[in-house]
C-alpha cells in the first residue's frame, strides 16, 4: 500500500511537465525529419539536412546545459568544467568512429589511425583496445566521465570545497584535461582531434537518413534524461538535494551525508553530459581538444542561467535559445558574438537572477510558483 | 591525507555507500545515569583559547541551561559536540561507550543528538511539510532517499509535530515565508520528529514574542524526561522559568554550577556575570 | 713556420704601432691604403692588408671582418669602398668601412664584390685575431680571447703565448691561459705539458673545457693513466659545478615564474580575501595593464628607457579605473551571490578581450624592453641571469611590500583589514563598507595593471595575454590560503619553483598538470590552504 502511494506520488511528479515536455520534443523531432525525409528538396516546407544536423547539435547542447542545471540549480554545485565530461563522452564515440574507419584512411593501415601512423606509432595503445566494438565505446561514454566525477568529486566535496573554490577547481580540472589532450603523445590526436569519420554501426554518417537518426536518438534520449532527472529530483533524494543547496550545515546536522549525496549527484550530471558529448561528436563530425577549454564550459553555465536555472526545461530552453543566437550572430557579425556574450552573462546575473522561466513563474500565482520550488 | 589512507577510506564501503551500511548497532550506554561526558575540552583559534579545560556533565533526562557572556564559548562548545569543530586536547563520550570525538556531524546526528542553531536555519525553499519529513529519523543514505515513500505512519507522525509546533496550517508554504518565530518553531519541530536523545538548542526564543516564549518554555520542560535538553540562552527571565540546574560559563570553562539560586548567589558569577544584573 | 713569422711581425707591430701613429700616420693615408684594395688582384692583396694592418690598427678591424664575410663591396659609380648589408631582395645598406657613416641604399648591380682566397682569409683570420687580442681596451681583448675558444688555432694561441707575458688585466690572462691550455691539451704530445695544461682549467665551467675533458678521456690507451685520473677528476667536480648552476639557474627560472604569479595573485588575493569575490576579469584587467605600457611605449617612442616608469603609474591608473567601475557598476548589486560575481566578471572580461581586439587588432604588440634592462647578469660561462627577469623579481616583491605596508600602516589598510573580518561590524562602527569595497577593488585591479606592465617585459602582449597566467594566479590563491598575503607569496614561490623544476623531467604540459593535480590534492588535507583563516569568522 506505502510503496504504491510511493509510486504513485513519484509518477505524479513525472506526469506534471513532463508529459508536455516530451510531447513538444517529440512533435518538432517528428516534423522536422518528416520534412527532411519525405518532402522534396524544392519544397517550401523542406528541412535540409543541414537544419536537422544543426537542430540535433542544440539537443545535445540542451542535455548538456540540463547536466549542468543538475548539479547548479539543484545543488548549488557550480561546475565550470562541464565540458570536459562532454568532451570526454566525445572521445569515446570519437575513438569508436575512428576504429570504424578501418584501411579506409588516407595511410590505409588496417588498424592504426591515421595521426598515429603519422607519427610513426608501431601499434595500437592499449587504452585503444575495444573501441572498434560499439558496445564497450558505449560503457566507456558512461564510465570514463562518470570515474572522473567520482574521483574528483569524492576528493572536493569530502573536504568540503564548495562555492566559488570549487568553480575554480573545475575550471582548473578541464584546463589541465585540455593541456593534456593538446598533446601528440596522449595519443588521442593531438591539435587536430579525432575527424574524418566515415560511418556509425555500418550506416554512412553523410547520408541524410543516418543525420536524422542520430537527430531523432537525441531527441530520444533528452527525453530519456529529463524524465529520468525528473524522477530522480522530485523523490526524497532530490529535496535532500535542495536542502545541501539551502542549508547545507543543517542538512548535515539531520543526519545526511551531504558530501555523498554530491558525489552521485555530480556523477549522474557527469554522465548526462558525457552522453551529450557522444550524441554530438558523429553529428558535427569532430572532438578536438578546444572542446576542454574552460570558456566552453563557462558559456554552457550561461545557457542554464538564460534559461533559468533550478528547472529542467529552463535550461533546455536557455541552451536553445542562446545557442541559436550564437548561430545567427557569428553568421552576421562575428566578432560581436563575444560582445554579445559577454553582455548577456552581465545582464543575466544583474536583471535575470532566475533567467527567463524566472520571470515567467513570476507571473504565476502563487502556489504555483511554491510547487516549483518544492519539485 | 596519505594515498594509502585515501584508498582505504575508498575500500571502506560503509563511508562511501551508506546503502552498504549494517544497521545501526550500538546503544548510548546510560547505565551512570550520565548522558554527555566531557572532559578536559580545549580548544583554541589563532591562540585565542574559546574553550578551556572544560568538564561538564549532562544527566541523563535532565534540562541543561548554559549561560555565559558572548565569547565564553558556549557555541564552540556546541559545535564541538555536534562535530563542526575539532578540539585540541579533550574527550567527549556521549553515554559512556561512545566517543563523539572524529566522528561527522551526520553521523552524530544518526547517534540521536539533534541541534538547533542560534540563527533559525530551516531548508527555506521547501515546504514546511517537506523540512519535517527531510528531518525525520529514517535511513538517511542515498537509495533509502531515492526509494524513500511517505508511509502513512510516516505522515501521521510530521501531522502530530506539525500540530506541537503550531504550523498545521502553513503546512504548504515555503519555510522561506515563514516570519522568525515560526522559523524558529519549525527548526524546533525538526529537532522534535527527528527522535533525539540529546536536544543542543541555541537561544530559542530569540525573536520570540511573550505568548511563543511562553509555549517554548512549556515545550522544553515537557520535553526534559524522556529527553535530554541542554539550552543556551541569553533570556535570563525564560532560563528562569525552564531550568532546574544552570552552568555559568566563563572564558571557555565552568565557572559556576548548581540551581538558579546557588548560582545567582555565587560571588564568582555575580563578580562577572550577573554582576550589573543586581 | 710562416704563421711564426706573422706572429713575430704581428707583435713587433703592436709594440711598434702606438709609435706609428705618433709618428703622423694620419686617417687620410689609411683611407688610401684601403683605396688600393678596391682594384687589387689577389695575389697583392695580402701586401695592401699588411700595410693596413700597420697603418690603421683597430681602426680597419670592421673593413677586415666585412671583407672575410664577404659582406665587402666596391660601389661602381664612385669605386669606393663599402661595407654592404642586403635589406631583404636586391636591396642593399651601404655604409663607410672606416667610419661607419651610412651611406644610403643600392641594389646589387651598383655594387661589385670583392673577393677573397683562402690564403687571404687566413691572413684576414690572423690580422683580427691580432687587433682584438691585442687592442688597448681590455673588454675587447676579452672578447676576442673568447671567440678563440671553440677552436684555438696553431698561430692565434702562438700569439697568446707571447701577449699573455705582458698581460696586465689578470681576468684577461687567465682566459688567455685556458686558451693555451686548451689547445695543449688537444695537440701537445708531451704528457707533462699536458698534465700542467689540466691545471689551467680548474674552477672554469666553460662548456669547452668539458668538450676538452671528455675528449682526453676518449682518447686511446696510450694516455698516461695520471693524465686520465686528474681528467676524471677534474670532470667529475666541473660537472657537479655545473649541475649546480644550473639548479641555480632553474631556481631562478622558477622565482621569476613565481614573481609573475605573485603579483597577479595579491591582485586577485585582496579582491577575494576581503570582498568574497573571484574577479574572473583579473586577467583581462593585467592585459589592459600591458596595453597601456604599449600605448605609453606609442606616445613616447624616443624615451623607450623612461616609458616603463611612466607605464608603472599609468597602468595601475588605468586598471584601477576599470576595477573600480566593474565594481561600481556590476559586482555592487551582487553582493553576497559569489557564484553570479563570478559569472557576470566572466562576461566582462570576454567583452574587454574583444575590446582590446577590436581596437588594437587580435595580434600581439610588440613591447620594447629599455636598454637597462635587456642582457643579462652574467656570473660565469654557463650562469647568468637576465636583467628583464631579475627586475620583475624585485619589482613584484617591491609590491608586494608596498601594498603590506599599505594594508599594515594606512588608515585605509585598516578598513580593509576590519571589513574583511567583520563585515557588518565594520559598517556598524562607521566603516563605508561600499567606499572600501570599491578602493579595495580598485587596489586589487591596479595591481593587476602593475602585473600587466611587468608581463609585457616577458612575454607577448596580445588579447589573450591574461588567460595564460589566470588559472595559475587562482591555485597560487587557493594553494596560499584566502585572506593571508603571505600564503600567496610563499604560494607563488612555490608553485613557481616546483613547475620549473618539474618541466626538464616531465616537460611544461604535463609539469602544469602535474602542479594542478597536487594543488586538487593538497587541498584535500588543507581545504583553507597553507595559512588558512582560523576560527569561527571562517567559516
Amino acid at each position: 500500500m506505502s510503496n504504491l502511494y510511493g509510486q504513485f506520488s513519484a509518477l505524479h511528479q513525472l506526469r506534471e511537465k513532463a508529459p508536455v515536455f516530451v510531447a513538444v520534443l517529440f512533435a518538432i523531432t517528428a516534423w522536422a525529419s518528416a520534412c527532411n525525409l519525405l518532402l522534396p528538396e524544392d519544397s517550401f516546407f523542406h528541412v535540409s539536412t543541414f537544419t536537422i544536423t544543426l537542430l540535433g547539435k542544440y539537443l545535445c547542447y540542451a542535455l548538456l546545459a540540463m547536466a549542468v542545471d543538475v548539479v547548479w540549480g539543484y545543488c548549488g554545485i557550480l561546475s565550470l568544467g562541464h565540458g570536459a565530461f562532454f568532451a570526454l563522452g566525445g572521445y569515446a564515440m570519437g575513438m569508436y568512429l575512428m576504429r570504424q574507419i578501418g584501411d579506409r584512411g588516407v595511410y590505409g593501415n588496417p588498424l592504426l589511425p591515421d595521426f598515429m601512423v603519422f607519427l610513426n606509432w608501431e601499434a595500437l595503445p592499449w587504452y585503444w583496445q575495444g573501441f572498434d566494438q560499439f558496445w564497450f565505446a558505449m560503457l566507456m561514454v558512461l564510465l570514463v566521465p562518470g570515474l572522473l566525477a567520482f574521483a574528483f568529486g569524492w576528493l572536493a566535496f569530502r573536504s568540503r570545497v564548495a562555492g566559488v573554490y570549487l568553480s575554480i577547481i573545475t575550471q582548473a580540472l578541464t584546463y589541465a584535461l585540455m593541456l593534456a589532450f593538446f598533446r601528440n603523445e596522449m595519443g588521442f590526436g593531438g591539435n587536430n582531434g579525432l575527424t574524418d569519420f566515415k560511418d556509425i554501426l555500418g550506416f554512412d554518417l553523410q547520408a541524410d537518413g543516418t543525420r536524422v537518426a542520430l537527430f531523432v536518438a537525441t531527441a530520444l534520449v533528452l527525453a530519456a534524461a529529463y524524465c529520468a532527472s525528473q524522477l530522480i529530483l522530485g523523490s526524497k533524494f532530490g529535496r535532500v538535494i535542495l536542502a545541501v543547496r539551502d542549508a547545507e550545515a543543517r542538512a548535515r546536522f539531520v543526519g545526511y551525508r551531504t558530501e555523498t549525496y554530491k558525489v552521485w549527484l555530480f556523477v549522474y550530471s557527469a554522465v548526462l553530459a558525457g552522453i551529450a558529448g557522444a550524441l554530438y561528436v558523429p553529428q558535427v563530425g569532430i572532438i578536438n581538444p578546444g572542446e576542454f577549454s574552460p570558456l566552453n564550459s563557462i558559456e554552457i553555465v550561461v545557457w542554464v542561467a538564460v534559461g533559468g536555472r533550478g528547472t529542467l526545461y529552463g535550461a533546455v530552453v536557455g541552451a536553445l535559445l542562446v545557442n541559436y543566437a550564437k548561430t545567427r550572430f557569428t553568421g552576421i557579425m562575428p566578432e560581436a558574438w563575444l560582445f554579445a556574450l559577454g553582455a548577456l552573462f552581465v545582464a543575466v546575473t544583474l536583471f535575470l537572477p532566475r533567467g527567463l522561466t524566472g520571470l515567467v513563474m513570476e507571473r504565476l500565482p502563487r502556489r504555483e510558483k511554491l510547487k516549483e520550488v518544492a519539485a | 591525507m596519505s594515498v594509502r589512507g585515501a584508498f582505504g577510506e575508498l575500500a571502506n564501503r560503509d563511508q562511501l555507500w551508506p546503502f552498504l551500511m549494517p544497521a545501526r548497532g550500538a546503544r548510548v550506554d546510560v547505565s551512570k545515569q550520565v548522558l554527555l561526558y566531557i572532559e578536559d575540552l580545549s580548544v583554541s583559534f589563532d591562540g585565542f583559547k574559546a574553550i578551556n579545560n572544560l568538564n561538564l556533565y549532562i544527566n541523563d533526562g535532565e534540562l541543561r541551561c548554559l549561560i555565559g557572556a558572548n565569547g565564553a564559548g558556549k557555541t564552540t562548545l556546541m559545535d564541538i559536540i555536534t562535530g563542526k569543530t575539532h578540539p585540541d586536547t579533550g574527550a567527549v563520550y556521549f553515554g559512556q561507550n561512545i566517543d563523539l570525538l572524529g566522528r561527522s556531524e551526520a553521523e552524530i546526528a544518526e547517534l540521536g543528538i539533534g541541534r538547533k542553531f542560534q540563527k533559525p536555519t530551516v531548508f527555506e525553499a521547501q515546504t514546511v511539510y517537506a523540512n519535517l519529513e527531510l528531518s525525520m529519523r529514517a535511513e538517511k543514505g542515498i537509495m533509502a532517499s531515492l526509494g524513500s515513500r511517505l508511509t502513512g505512519e510516516k505522515r501521521d507522525r510530521i501531522d502530530q509535530v506539525l500540530a506541537t509546533i503550531g504550523l498545521s496550517d502553513e503546512r504548504a508554504l515555503a519555510a522561506g515565508a515563514l516570519s522568525h518565530g515560526q522559523k524558529q518553531w519549525l527548526e524546533i519541530g525538526m529537532l522534535l520528529i527527528a527522535d533525539p536523545r540529546l536536544l543542543l538548542v541555541d537561544e530559542p526564543v530569540a525573536g520570540m514574542t511573550a505568548q511563543e516564549t511562553e509555549r517554548t518554555a512549556e515545550l522544553l520542560t515537557s520535553l526534559a524526561g524522556e529527553r535530554t535538553v541542554v539550552v543556551v540562552e541569553h533570556d535570563m527571565e525564560f532560563v528562569r522559568s525552564i531550568a532546574r540546574t544552570v552552568t555559568v560559563l566563563h572564558q571557555g570553562s565552568v565557572l559556576a554550577e548548581g540551581t538558579m539560586e546557588q548560582v545567582q548567589n555565587d560571588p564568582k558569577v555575580i563578580e562577572v556575570y550577573l554582576g550589573d544584573e543586581h | 713556420m710562416k704563421a711564426y713569422w706573422y706572429g713575430i711581425a704581428a707583435l713587433c707591430l703592436a709594440l711598434w704601432w702606438p709609435a706609428a701613429v705618433a709618428q703622423g700616420e694620419t686617417a687620410a693615408d689609411v683611407r688610401a691604403i684601403a683605396a688600393e684594395l678596391s682594384g687589387a688582384s689577389l695575389p697583392k692583396m695580402p701586401g695592401i692588408l699588411e700595410r693596413l694592418e700597420a697603418a690603421g690598427g683597430e681602426q680597419v678591424v670592421p673593413l677586415a671582418r666585412a671583407l672575410l664575410e664577404g659582406d665587402l663591396y666596391v660601389l661602381e659609380a664612385s669605386d669606393a669602398l663599402v661595407i654592404g648589408r642586403s635589406t631583404g631582395g636586391d636591396g642593399f645598406a651601404l655604409e663607410d668601412p672606416l667610419d661607419g657613416t651610412a651611406l644610403g641604399e643600392y641594389t646589387k648591380a651598383d655594387l661589385k664584390k670583392l673577393r677573397v682566397n683562402n690564403r687571404v682569409r687566413v691572413q684576414l683570420r690572423g690580422m683580427l685575431a691580432r687587433l682584438t687580442l691585442l687592442a688597448k681596451d681590455p673588454a675587447v681583448r676579452e672578447r676576442a680571447v673568447r671567440n678563440m675558444l671553440e677552436r684555438p688555432d696553431a698561430d692565434s694561441v702562438q700569439l697568446l703565448r707571447d701577449a699573455v707575458v705582458n698581460e696586465s688585466n689578470a681576468g684577461v690572462a687567465e682566459l688567455q691561459w685556458l686558451v693555451i691550455a686548451l689547445y695543449d691539451i688537444e695537440h701537445s704530445e708531451d704528457p707533462s705539458v699536458r698534465l700542467q695544461a689540466l691545471g689551467h682549467l680548474d674552477g672554469r665551467v666553460e662548456p669547452e673545457v668539458r668538450n676538452a675533458l671528455q675528449a682526453l678521456l676518449a682518447e686511446g690507451a696510450d694516455t698516461p693513466p695520471q693524465l686520465r685520473r686528474q681528467a676524471q677528476t677534474m670532470l667529475s667536480a666541473l660537472e657537479s659545478k655545473i649541475a649546480f648552476y644550473e639548479f641555480l639557474e632553474t631556481l631562478f627560472f622558477g622565482l621569476s615564474l613565481g614573481s609573475v604569479l605573485l603579483l597577479i595573485a595579491t591582485g586577485l588575493a585582496i579582491t577575494f580575501g576581503v570582498m568574497g569575490v573571484i574577479n574572473m576579469a583579473h586577467g583581462e584587467l593585467i592585459m589592459l595593464g600591458a596595453y597601456t605600457t604599449y600605448v605609453v611605449q606609442l606616445l613616447m617612442p624616443d624615451h623607450i628607457g623612461l616609458s616603463i616608469l611612466v607605464a608603472i603609474p599609468a597602468a595601475f591608473i588605468v586598471s584601477a579605473l576599470v576595477g573600480v567601475l566593474i565594481e561600481r557598476g556590476v559586482i555592487r548589486f551582487l553582493h553576497g551571490r559569489p557564484l553570479e560575481t563570478l559569472l557576470a566578471t566572466f562576461g566582462i572580461s570576454l567583452v574587454l578581450q574583444q575590446a582590446v581586439r577590436t581596437i588594437f587588432s587580435p595580434l600581439n604588440r610588440q613591447v620594447s624592453t629599455p636598454d637597462w634592462m635587456s642582457g643579462s647578469l652574467e656570473f660565469n660561462a654557463v650562469f647568468s641571469l637576465t636583467y628583464n627577469r631579475l627586475y620583475v623579481l624585485l619589482f613584484a616583491i617591491a609590491v608586494f611590500v608596498v601594498l603590506q605596508l599599505i594594508l599594515k600602516k594606512t588608515p585605509l589598510g585598516l578598513q580593509v583589514r576590519a571589513v574583511s573580518q567583520n563585515r557588518s561590524m565594520a559598517r556598524s562602527l562607521g566603516i563605508r563598507t561600499e567606499w572600501v569595497d570599491a578602493m579595495t577593488f580598485g587596489l586589487g585591479s591596479g595591481i593587476a595593471g602593475l602585473a600587466g606592465v611587468a608581463l609585457s617585459q616577458l612575454t607577448n602582449v596580445g588579447p589573450n595575454l591574461g588567460q595564460a597566467y589566470i588559472i595559475d594566479s587562482f591555485m597560487v590563491v587557493v594553494f596560499g590560503g584566502v585572506g593571508n598575503l603571505w600564503g600567496t607569496l610563499v604560494g607563488g614561490f612555490t608553485l613557481g619553483v616546483a613547475n620549473k623544476f618539474l618541466e626538464p623531467a616531465t616537460g611544461a604540459v604535463l609539469a602544469k598538470i602535474l602542479v594542478l593535480v597536487f594543488i586538487i590534492l593538497f587541498i584535500q588535507k588543507w581545504p583553507r590552504g597553507l595559512f588558512p583563516q582560523k576560527g569561527r569568522a571562517a567559516e
